[in-house]
């Protein structure tokens, strides 16, 4: 099979060299009837050609197609940031359109003619301070307005936004939140990591008594998210698009992306008809093999069904009690207090202080 | 023209001695440790060649995944070998490897090498009047370095955990870690290993070119007399100059960090179910340095192509290049600025959002320089006398993708917009576009305008036409599409799209992508054959074949190493007198004294004749000196 193909390329450029050949003696003919330059008509012609397709194909996918490409926005400043997007759009698709429609036609119009000379023109500082002048000008416009929005979105989140951190580990997202009783996020000490403390929690800090892990990035609608993000491995990217969220998770420090949700995941299944809809977050920064497969659900929440999803998550410490041994003895109470853990079972406690102090 | 010819005869009695020491050598000192920079020109040439075949098929190969995710590739087994999955897949981590090589072959070793070492060395003696670089010896060793680089690069591609596979901007702890990724292992060692070989081979190039342009300029040739070209080159040298120690710093401290256990990029990591004790790194710090080569780098592949294209523009529209003066201000103003604009790749990197301002401001203004490039440009068509030769179709070529690449610059430069853009497939249309795209049709123009000088024959028009056609559109579909995928947020370097709802859409449009992507990669095979069958059997070249003013085309049609078999032209005037008014002819080399056109000469060329009278009594007191 393979050298029936093999034999059939061979033979295909065969004729290809045949009619090249053929095609390089008939020129030679030709050329000396045709002129000075063949066929120098024809490629005038072929970009008057391309540039008509070219930008008729370019409106029509543009236009027919606006749906598929435009993802609707559901944070406040990613209104802000696609207004600023479609600004862009507009001045470069005018400024675009308009040169290339002027490059092609002039390269159509001053093709080469025996009988034509070209005019020597070789500087006009009119025109070079007229065409420095605009760009500049429109460019700070862009520029303003860019830097006021940029220094919106990167000024420091309010003290009563809802913090929740965010970690990146190859290949999957986890989130940790404050917790319902303290609202405060636990210190973590990456050396504390093992394979249950998954987040390295410092169990000496009261904070993480009652933080709790969540495989699904709940938000509340209407009310200003803190996303406090940080890597285990190597760099990730948290990449919400639908919010125009995207921070690098890096490892050995935090980066932080605040930003406020505008509709539920309800809200986007009315709005887009499908009821299947689901906000998702990826990875946008290559992190290995499993790059592409950095799902994470998000849900935003309607705020008070939110303040029930938060109540209703177990602590961390209680669903690993075993770690209640980390907790130093005078926190002790403190502890199962907040992670909800039954104080009556303080007798287990010990037990597994015991078991952990072996499996040590 | 008489001058040209009287300068050749005159001269033969006084340099006789000049021809000495270039017939003799062998084989070896004549085309392999050659010193004469016109094959060193075509070493880089040919060698940068064979990387473009290879960082294409890379590319094919991974359009094949993205464009037809369902389709069996076990018929890739024989090349690929354990790549391929049994379920006839490629592998995820090859996919990675992949993009990574086919970026930095793209990047480092087809349009820095393969394009500014074969025009700058080819061009630079030719156009300034010179009969070789001011070191013959550090130009050599210039092109094994790269060559010593190119084979540890292409070695790494055979190894069994693959070759570097995260990113051609290698960012680590990705690449610091060999847990973290197979290809960081010794993959990732060998291009280390070959990047720095590949930097002592870029800065030995570059000197060389910069002394050499400052030094050996022949008489008469000023600096506001030089070609484009050679602005370019010497702008490029210098931003390479400066710029690629920065990544040589960057790649040793990874290499300490790799093997010595040092912390500089590395810190809090946990991974593989053990924290290492690295500690107060930062990962981000090794993104600075990156791209403070990094971004001086896409100018570094981009200048040399704008220059060729400004020349060939010029010569094929008849027309002096608009606002020569512009020209080269623009260029210096894009060097200066190439410099302060790196951290624009960084916004969404938790660097601090006030140097994000920054560098939006100072990104933007370097648009301005490059769109006054592009009117220029389109200035000079405008009432030319267009010939379209192949290099003048790819040079119109160059300056579409210039405009359409670069134009969305303006939106990834833009720090607030940049949010949503970054890393998606808006920004691989961007640069593929601007910089990939733009200067490898700067390259190719190139060649096709200087293979008479190079080879002595002419490539075939026909053949370079298709090849053009082809790849012009070709092009365009391939990177055009890829504008509303990024606008639809679909992230790069992604194996596969389907884990995601909302990425789930666009499978035409890449299945229309790949397919494009493979038509230009065949479109090439054309030039190859046009490239090597003319060099044997193309016509013969004549003198000048394009008309032009330059001093290349004012030597033999196979000149030796030297140049000039006789003295080196002296020169009277810029490059650009096309269609000069009341002129004989529609061009008048730079070997054309003003004395001898008073009938097209401007009222303050007229005051030159002078000065050339006195210039030619110097050259009198010299000859007696000998």
């Amino acid at each position: 099979m393979s050298l029936i193909i093999g034999l059939g390329v061979i033979l295909v450029l065969g004729i290809l060299y045949m009619i090249f050949r053929i095609g390089s003696l008939v020129s030679l003919v030709k050329d000396s009837k045709e002129g000075e330059h063949p066929g120098n008509d024809t490629h005038g012609f072929l970009f008057l050609v391309f540039l008509v397709l070219g930008l008729g194909l370019f409106g029509w996918y543009s236009y027919t197609h606006y749906d598929s490409y435009v993802l609707p926005i559901a944070s406040e400043h990613g209104v802000q940031t696609d207004d600023l997007f479609w600004i862009t759009m507009w001045i470069s698709v005018v400024a675009f359109v308009a040169l290339s429609i002027v490059m092609f036609w002039f390269a159509y119009k001053y093709r080469y003619n025996a009988n034509r000379r070209a005019t020597f023109f070789p500087d006009s500082a009119k025109l070079e301070i007229v065409w420095t002048v605009i760009p500049a000008v429109v460019l700070a416009l862009l520029i303003f307005k860019g830097l006021r929005v940029w220094g919106e979105i990167t000024s420091p989140a309010s003290a009563d936004a809802e913090v929740i951190e965010v970690i990146g580990q190859q290949f999957a997202w986890t989130a940790r939140y404050p917790g319902v009783k303290d609202k405060q996020l636990g210190e973590v000490n990456y050396k504390l990591i093992d394979a249950v403390n998954e987040f390295g929690l410092d169990l000496t800090d009261k904070n993480s008594f009652d933080d709790f892990k969540a495989l699904e990035l709940h938000i509340p609608k209407g009310k200003e998210v803190h996303l406090k993000i940080r890597a285990k491995d190597v760099i990730h990217s948290v990449f919400l698009p639908h919010f125009r969220v995207k921070m690098d998770a890096v490892p050995g420090m935090y980066t932080n992306f605040k930003f406020v949700p505008t509709k539920s995941t309800q809200d986007m299944r009315n709005e887009t008809g499908n009821p299947d809809f689901n906000y998702e977050m990826a990875c946008t920064e290559v992190c290995g093999a499993g790059h592409f497969s950095m799902r994470f659900l998000v849900v935003v929440d309607e705020p008070e069904d939110f303040e029930k999803w938060k109540a209703a998550q177990e602590p961390w410490l209680k669903q690993n009690p075993d770690y209640l041994a980390k907790v130093p003895a005078a926190l002790k109470e403190v502890a199962m207090i907040k992670s909800g853990i039954p104080i009556e079972s303080g007798a287990g406690v010990g037990a597994t202080s015991q078991t952990v102090s072996i499996s040590n | 023209m008489a001058t040209v010819d009287l300068h050749t005869q005159a001269d033969v009695h006084h340099h006789d001695d000049h021809d000495h020491d270039h017939d003799h050598g062998n084989f070896w000192t004549n085309y392999i440790f050659s010193q004469d920079h016109k094959i060193i020109a075509k070493q880089f040439l040919i060698t940068g060649m064979m990387w473009a075949i290879i960082g294409g098929s890379l590319s094919v190969i991974f359009r094949l995944q993205l464009g037809f995710p369902d389709a069996n590739l076990t018929w890739l087994k024989p090349l690929l070998g354990g790549w391929i999955t049994p379920s006839g897949k490629i592998d995820t981590e090859f996919y990675l490897a992949l993009v990574t090589m086919h970026g930095t072959i793209m990047v480092f070793f087809v349009l820095t090498a393969g394009l500014s070492g074969t025009f700058s060395n080819f061009l630079i003696p030719l156009q300034i009047g010179a009969r070789d670089m001011a070191s013959g010896f550090m130009n050599m060793l210039s092109y094994w370095f790269f060559f010593i680089s190119s084979v540890i690069m292409f070695t790494s591609l055979f190894l069994s955990t693959g070759p570097a596979s995260g990113g051609w901007t290698i960012y680590p702890p990705l690449s610091a870690l060999p847990q973290a990724m197979p290809g960081s292992g010794l993959g990732m060692t060998l291009w280390l290993v070959a990047m720095a070989f590949f930097i002592v081979s870029s800065l030995l190039g570059g000197i060389n070119y910069i002394s050499t342009i400052i030094n050996m300029r022949t008489k008469g040739m000023s600096f506001t007399r030089l070609p484009l070209t050679i602005w370019a080159f010497f702008f490029t040298a210098i931003i390479g100059l400066l710029s690629f120690p920065v990544l040589f710093a960057a790649v040793l401290l990874l290499i300490f960090d790799r093997s010595m256990g040092t912390s500089f990029y590395l810190s809090d990591i946990y991974i593989n179910g053990e924290a290492l004790p690295n500690q107060g790194g930062s990962p981000v710090l090794f993104q600075h340095l990156f791209w403070f080569l990094g971004h001086p780098e896409v100018y570094i592949v981009i200048l040399p192509s704008l220059g060729i294209t400004s020349e060939i523009i010029s010569t094929n529209s008849r027309k002096p290049i608009f606002g020569y003066k512009a020209m080269v201000g623009s260029l210096l103003f894009i060097t200066v600025l190439s410099f302060v604009v790196w951290a624009h790749h960084m916004f969404v990197t938790g660097m601090n959002p006030f140097l994000g301002s920054i560098f939006t401001l100072l990104t933007l203004i370097i648009a301005v320089p490059s769109a006054v490039k592009i009117f220029n440009y389109v200035t000079t068509l405008w009432k030319g006398n267009i010939i379209f030769t192949t290099a003048m179709l790819f040079s119109i070529g160059l300056v579409s993708f210039f405009l359409s690449g670069g134009i969305t610059g303006i939106f990834v430069g833009n720090s607030a917009v940049d949010i949503q853009l970054h890393d998606t497939y808006f920004v691989v249309a961007h640069f593929h576009l601007v910089m990939g795209a733009a200067s490898f049709f700067g390259m190719l123009a190139g060649v096709y305008h200087w293979f008479p000088k190079m080879f002595g024959r002419m490539m075939d028009e026909r053949l370079g036409k298709v090849h053009f056609w082809l790849s012009f559109v070709g092009v365009y579909l391939v990177f055009f599409p890829m504008h509303y995928i990024g606008i639809a947020g679909f992230p790069r370097r992604y194996y596969s799209w389907t884990n995601f709802e909302t990425f789930s859409s666009f499978s035409d449009l890449n299945t229309l992508v790949s397919v494009a992507a493979i038509l230009t990669f065949a479109a090439q095979f054309i030039f190859l054959f046009n490239f090597f069958y003319s060099m044997f059997r193309g016509k013969l070249a004549p003198a000048n074949p394009w008309k032009e003013n330059t001093l290349e085309w004012t030597t033999p049609r196979h000149p030796k190493h030297g140049n000039w078999p006789g003295e080196i032209p002296t020169v009277y005037r810029w490059p650009y007198d096309y269609s000069k008014p009341g002129a004989k002819d529609d061009y008048i080399p730079q070997t054309v004294p003003f004395s001898e056109t008073p009938e097209s000469n401007l009222p303050h060329e007229n005051e030159l004749i002078k000065l050339e009278m006195e210039g030619n009594d110097a050259i009198v007191v010299e000859k007696k000196n000998h």
